[in-house]
């Protein structure tokens, strides 16, 4: 088997498993972003485009739809890469069982990682072709905000992926989730420009991987962008994904094969 | 039947065709070691499994026969010495040689998230198996351990020994050439014990090598043409259990418990006189001789009045104990 058709396999798994259980993560997944996107984009963004006329050139709803396919990706990667991970090393030890086969700790993470990017390609397709119904995408880019957003969650993936697979228990996980996870939903760009925020804070945003993300999905629906703030944008998060992959095979390695 | 069937991934047929006519050991372990940090789990052994025979691994709790297992699986690096399985090296070859083993691992790490036949398909597709061989071949593995009418259940309802079926099933997906089995019974009732061993005699009887651990005499007794008697990550002996027992125990024991530690003690001396050798345990006192009623009727010319007398054959517990000064499982 070459190393692509045993990810294949740790995929095939996931999707036998997805396709029990599907149904509860349809709300998380599909529903929820495009609540936020009828609550802010809609109803918030009347209220913002009265008063100030635009945001950044574009009407409110054009400017917080990609920042909200950014986030959303960003929380079912993170979500996808904590507990089930701790399941697969120690809850429930699948991970354990694919090591005695032929797959290696390599595959099962990329496996596991591979998996995300697919439920993100899904799941930001639904939500890019409502935006599109409900007028927040104008460009004819915006198809490109996929693999923007998977981009964006594997860049989350893989670094939480090689956290989750060090610890012992998931004490941590909910103190990330607030602590992380939220704040860089909040001020990564998403529902205002981050020129709004203190101008003390406004370098650290180049930090959030978040950033990056949203600014990419903005560029592809939108259609604005220079070519050389893009290629950085992707450059950051491949690096992000290839740090976070090398780590990983290496925490996954100590987890599973001592 | 499933010896026929074409092994996953390299050249089948290649494969035993060699291991016929050329039928040396599969496994060989030189002064092997494996270190967790500054704890030594096992401590430098030797061992080697001949093709088609069950070998053993039989010692207490803490031994090191799962860190022993886990290196032989290729799931663990060893910290030293040398280790050949099926000729390969596991530090180089380890996915090959795992493509050609089954595991039954101590712990199950069956897939809770899947039916049970999904737990078979998925798992053989691991080993890049292809879907059509997988239907027959699942479906005739779960008439093996009996479970064809649990197919479409999840493993979490199966009772222990149904589950411990299902991971000997699932270890025999890719038609192993060796079954790794950690403490197959472990845990389960007399009943599923036996349905186990009954399903480990077949398999033996078509001559898939097996290797397995236990702390159980019984098992080891009734189990391993062969085994090692591994105590503090080190072997103490190895040999076939009949051999082990002539060569370190009497034929028989005598099993005596006194009423009071007072009755005990005053007893001892006589007893040291009545058979080969003794040993003092916790509650009982064990005479080793090799006709244990002529001890008995004799115990009892000498006016000694144990409160329960025993007469059994030794066991490989017997053994352990000389060897080790301690029995197997406490
Ligand atoms: N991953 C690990 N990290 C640290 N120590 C370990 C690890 N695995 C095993 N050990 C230690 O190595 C020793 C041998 O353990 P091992 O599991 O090999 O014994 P065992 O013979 O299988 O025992 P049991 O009958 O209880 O299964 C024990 O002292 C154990 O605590
Ligand atoms: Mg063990």
């Amino acid at each position: 088997m070459t190393a692509l058709t045993m990810v294949g396999r740790v995929v095939e798994r996931q999707s036998r498993v997805y396709r029990r259980v599907w149904r509860g993560s349809v709300f998380s997944a599909f529903l929820a972003p495009l609540m936020f996107l009828a609550a802010i984009g809609l109803g918030l963004g009347g209220l913002v485009d009265k008063s100030s006329g635009e945001v950044d050139g574009l009407s409110y709803l054009v400017f917080v739809t990609p920042g909200l396919l950014a986030a959303s990706v960003m929380q079912t990667a993170t979500g996808e890469s904590l507990w089930p991970i701790m399941a697969g090393t120690k809850w429930l030890r699948t991970f354990h069982g694919m090591l005695a086969t032929p797959l290696g700790v390599a595959a099962i993470f990329g496996g596991h990682v591979t998996w995300v990017a697919i439920r993100i390609i899904l799941s930001s397709s639904v939500f890019l072709a409502v935006a599109a119904l409900l007028g927040g995408v104008v460009s004819a880019w915006a198809p490109l905000a996929i693999p923007a957003a998977v981009l964006t969650a594997v860049a989350f993936a893989a670094p939480l992926s090689a956290y989750a697979a060090t610890q012992d228990t998931d004490l941590t996980f909910g103190p990330i989730m607030r602590l992380v996870v939220q704040p860089l939903f909040l001020f990564s760009g998403t529902f205002f420009p981050v020129e709004q925020l203190p101008s003390w804070l406004q370098p650290l945003a180049a930090l959030s991987p978040l950033w990056h993300g949203v600014e990419l999905c903005r560029a592809a629906t939108t259609g604005q962008g220079s070519a050389p703030a893009i290629l950085v944008h992707v450059l950051v998060l491949l690096a992000v994904i290839a740090a976070g992959s090398a780590v990983g095979v290496r925490t996954f390695k100590r987890r599973l094969a001592p | 039947m499933w010896k026929t069937w074409p092994a996953p991934g390299v050249a089948p047929v290649a494969l035993s065709d060699v291991s016929e006519s050329r039928p040396g050991p599969v496994i060989t372990g030189s002064d092997l070691t494996k270190s967790f940090g500054a704890h030594q789990a096992v401590r430098g052994i030797d061992f080697e499994v001949e093709a088609g025979e069950s070998f053993g691994f039989l010692g207490p709790n803490g031994a090191g026969k799962t860190s022993t297992m886990r290196m032989i699986g290729c799931v663990s690096p060893l910290s030293g010495g040398e280790l050949r399985v099926l000729g390969m090296d596991p530090r180089v070859d380890g996915a090959k040689i795992r493509a050609r083993l089954g595991v039954v691992p101590q712990e199950d790490t069956l897939d809770t998230e899947l039916t049970v036949w999904d737990n078979l398909v998925i798992y053989g597709r691991y080993f890049g198996l292809p879907r059509s061989l997988l239907r027959s071949r699942c479906q005739e593995l779960l008439e093996f351990v009996q479970l064809a009418d649990r197919r479409d259940s999840l493993v979490d309802p199966l009772s222990g020994g149904m589950r411990r079926r299902l991971s000997i099933a699932r270890g025999l997906v890719n038609d192993p050439d060796v079954l790794l089995l950690d403490e197959p019974t472990t845990g389960l009732d007399p009943q599923a014990r036996h349905l186990v061993w009954e399903r480990l005699y077949q398999l033996q009887n078509r001559g898939v090598t097996q290797v397995l651990t236990t702390h159980y005499m019984e098992e080891a007794e009734q189990l391993c043409d062969r085994l090692v008697i591994m105590d503090e990550g080190r072997i103490v002996d190895e040999g076939a259990p009949a051999e082990l027992i002539a060569k370190h125990s009497t034929r028989e024991v005598v099993e005596l418990r006194f009423p009071s530690e007072a009755d005990r003690r005053s007893a001892l001396p006589r007893l040291e006189a009545l058979g080969e050798r003794i040993e003092v345990l916790a509650e009982r006192v064990l005479v080793y001789s090799s006709d244990g009623e002529a001890a008995v009727s004799w115990m009892h010319g000498d006016g000694l009045e144990p409160s329960s007398v025993l007469v059994r054959r030794s066991t490989l517990e017997d053994v352990f104990l000389h060897l080790t000064g301690r029995s197997l499982n406490e």
